[in-house]
């Protein structure tokens, strides 16, 4: 395994509703992106990417996205367009930031 | 209006009952994700950032009021009660579930409508000057033809599978509000030195990564030759258009690498064969289309409270200074409802709005509609003595602003808070400059200007065709907004300029800023509109606005 680098997240768009979710912990799919697990090492990230991919059908298009841990410890996605997804349209209160977290 | 036959709504049921099918295969795993996606993609059906995408085509930018309806009741049975009117003249839901897109494409071809080509590599949804049979500049009325076009590209299983997707736009005015050199192909309305109807064939124009203006490939067609020329076009860019690099498949690029002359010898040629393959049926169809788009009874009647509420209401004298247009018929007017009230997201309406332009278009536009590729609304045939009335339903529901053709007036495509393709965000800039100029009460000083946004290279946007484009890319893993000027749309087209380094999205309202207060040191007077004046003086005192002097050092 390679050394520890930039955590990752597998984050994909799920079928039905084309909502972004993002692999957590327990293998399943969640609607926060504080709820994803992250990946320390890039061969893990991109072993368990691969297994999603060719097994699930439940969900579109998995990548893996930077993430970071804040001082709050919270996981947090570093690209701007990870952190709209993340988030919602900036122009409307319409997406994930109107929703119970 | 065109009035779908018999023929026309089996077809389209007939679509939408496939892709009910298709979507259930899908859900139920037998279809994977990568033979979907040209399916949905050919139903109108994107999967963009936060959902699915759905693009519902309206043909030349028509529609009635029981459409409109239509579409409210989608957006709020099946989407979050509003929708986007775009830059192709189309509109967009932005939030509907995948289950339910075979009852919306039901719902739609309820009311004759559908998302048929509104993706894909094929020849889209057909576009036109959205002031239609209506603007006392028009020659003759483009609605027959982008019709008749509509119904030979529908499902032409010769060109389902183009190199890359193909638009068509027709004006048939000399003032071009269709942006027809920008098109892959532009059809200009005019008439021979014998008066005979036919058209100016414009080839190989488009945005995107590489902007080219269309160049003319025939002066003069003849109205009856029109689809067996379209045809030997699309036949020639077919063989020869390239599909090794979807950067370079389009027309323009063919034309570009191939010649003009290249080009027109080898259309000529196909033209000739294909001439002979056409028997007249296309004209008998032109001529029962035509038979639908007869005028509207245009009604006789006072126009007096029209002046007496000039006179009287200053807001209302407002409106009709930026958004009323000469109709034809003297004693009526096209008024441009603006989808752009300060703050809001360019093209954005919501449910109770689209019900409320249905319920006026119905009471006072004669049942017509049109979406412009400006993301307004046009009520096309409004009576000068409806006018007041016709104002005070807008105010009610927020749809008065007084803005057309100023510089909150902008367009922008969705940008990166919706499309998966974008590089930045577009709406939010868009948002930022309108509520400024608002804020300083400049706009109408500033007069005439086109302010124009893409959130990416593909320029959905139109950004090079603006007065002042802004192109939002990613630098370093942040937005960054590159300026253009010059741009031009019209009859005038010219591809805009880029000025230098980007903005930040911290920098980008206040650099316009400095642009606009550049322009109103330099003008003549105020009747000089921005693009008059940088064509004056080019780009040099907007350059040193933009950049001032310590930056130009900090970058040496």
């Amino acid at each position: 395994m390679t050394q520890i680098s930039e955590p990752q997240t597998i984050t994909a768009n799920d079928l039905l509703t084309g909502e972004v979710v993002y692999l957590t912990k327990h293998g399943v799919w969640a609607h926060q992106h504080s709820d994803a697990v992250t990946f320390d090492h890039p061969d893990r990230a991109a072993l368990c990417l691969e297994q999603v991919s060719s097994r699930d059908i439940a969900v579109v298009g998995p990548y893996l996205a930077r993430a970071k841990i804040d001082h709050h410890q919270a996981v947090k996605p570093v690209h701007f367009r990870d952190a709209i997804r993340a988030t919602g349209p900036s122009n409307r209160f319409i997406g994930k930031q109107a929703s119970p977290a | 209006m065109y009035n779908y036959t018999t023929f026309d709504k089996d077809f389209v049921a007939t679509r939408a009952a496939q892709f009910r099918d298709q979507v259930q295969r899908r859900i139920e795993g037998s279809l994977t994700e990568d033979e979907f996606k040209p399916l949905r993609l050919m139903n109108g059906l994107y999967l963009l950032l936060h959902a699915y995408m759905l693009r519902v085509a309206i043909p030349y930018g028509t529609l009635n009021s029981r459409q409109m309806e239509a579409l409210a009741d989608i957006a709020d049975r099946w989407d979050k009660g509003y929708a986007h009117f775009s830059t192709r003249q189309n509109i967009q839901f932005h939030w509907p579930k995948l289950p339910d897109v075979p009852d919306i494409l039901a719902a739609l071809a309820v009311d004759n409508m559908h998302a048929i080509q509104t993706s894909g590599a094929c020849i889209r949804a057909v576009t036109a000057d959205h002031f239609a049979g209506a603007a006392a500049d028009e020659l003759a009325d483009p609605r027959p033809t982008a019709e008749l076009v509509r119904q030979w590209s529908t499902d032409h299983p010769e060109f389902a599978f183009l190199p890359r997707k193909f638009k068509v736009a027709v004006t048939g005015s000399t003032q071009d509000r269709a942006v027809t050199k920008f098109h892959d192909i532009g059809l200009r309305l005019v008439q021979n030195k014998t008066g005979m109807p036919g058209y100016e064939v414009l080839v190989g124009g488009g945005f995107g990564r590489t902007p080219m203006i269309g160049q003319v490939l025939r002066g003069f067609l003849h109205q009856a030759d029109l689809l067996p020329y379209l045809e030997a076009i699309l036949q020639v860019y077919n063989q020869i258009g390239r599909r090794d690099n979807k950067y370079k498949a389009r027309i323009k690029i063919t034309l570009h690498e191939h010649g003009l002359e290249d080009i027109r010898q080898r259309v000529e040629e196909n033209f000739a064969l294909q001439r002979a393959r056409f028997d007249g049926a296309d004209q008998i169809i032109l001529a029962r289309i035509e038979s639908d788009f007869t005028p509207p009874a245009f009604k006789t009647a006072s126009t007096s409270c029209f002046g007496n509420h000039l006179a009287q209401n200053p807001a209302f004298n407002a409106f009709t200074k930026t958004n009323l247009h000469p109709h034809k018929n003297p004693d009526y007017a096209i008024v441009t409802v603006s989808l752009k009230a300060h703050g809001a997201t360019p093209g954005d309406a919501s449910s109770a709005q689209m019900r409320a332009l249905a319920d006026i278009a119905k009471h006072w536009s004669h049942d017509e509609l049109r979406v412009s590729h400006e993301q307004n609304i046009v009520l096309p045939h409004v009576h000068k003595g409806d006018l007041p009335k016709v104002y005070k339903a807008l105010q009610a529901t927020g749809l008065a602003t007084a803005n057309i053709g100023l510089i909150s007036d902008l367009i922008a495509c969705p940008g990166m808070d919706y499309c998966d393709l974008a590089t930045a965000r577009s709406t939010n800039v868009a948002q930022r400059i309108a509520l400024r100029f608002d804020a300083l009460k400049q706009e109408h000083a500033i007069g005439p200007l086109k302010i124009k946004i893409s959130g990416c290279i593909n320029a959905c946007g139109h950004h090079h065709a603006g007065h002042i484009g802004i192109l939002g890319l990613e630098k370093a893993g942040a937005e960054s907004y590159q300026i253009t000027l010059g741009g031009d749309g019209s009859q005038t087209a010219a591809i805009g300029k880029p000025t230098g380094k980007g903005f930040s999205t911290d920098e980008i309202v206040p650099a316009i800023e400095r642009l606009i207060k550049a322009y109103l040191a330099v003008r003549h007077d105020a009747s000089e509109a921005f693009l008059t004046t940088f064509r004056r003086l080019g780009p040099a005192p907007f350059k040193a606005a933009l950049y001032p002097l310590k930056d130009t050092h900090n970058e040496l």
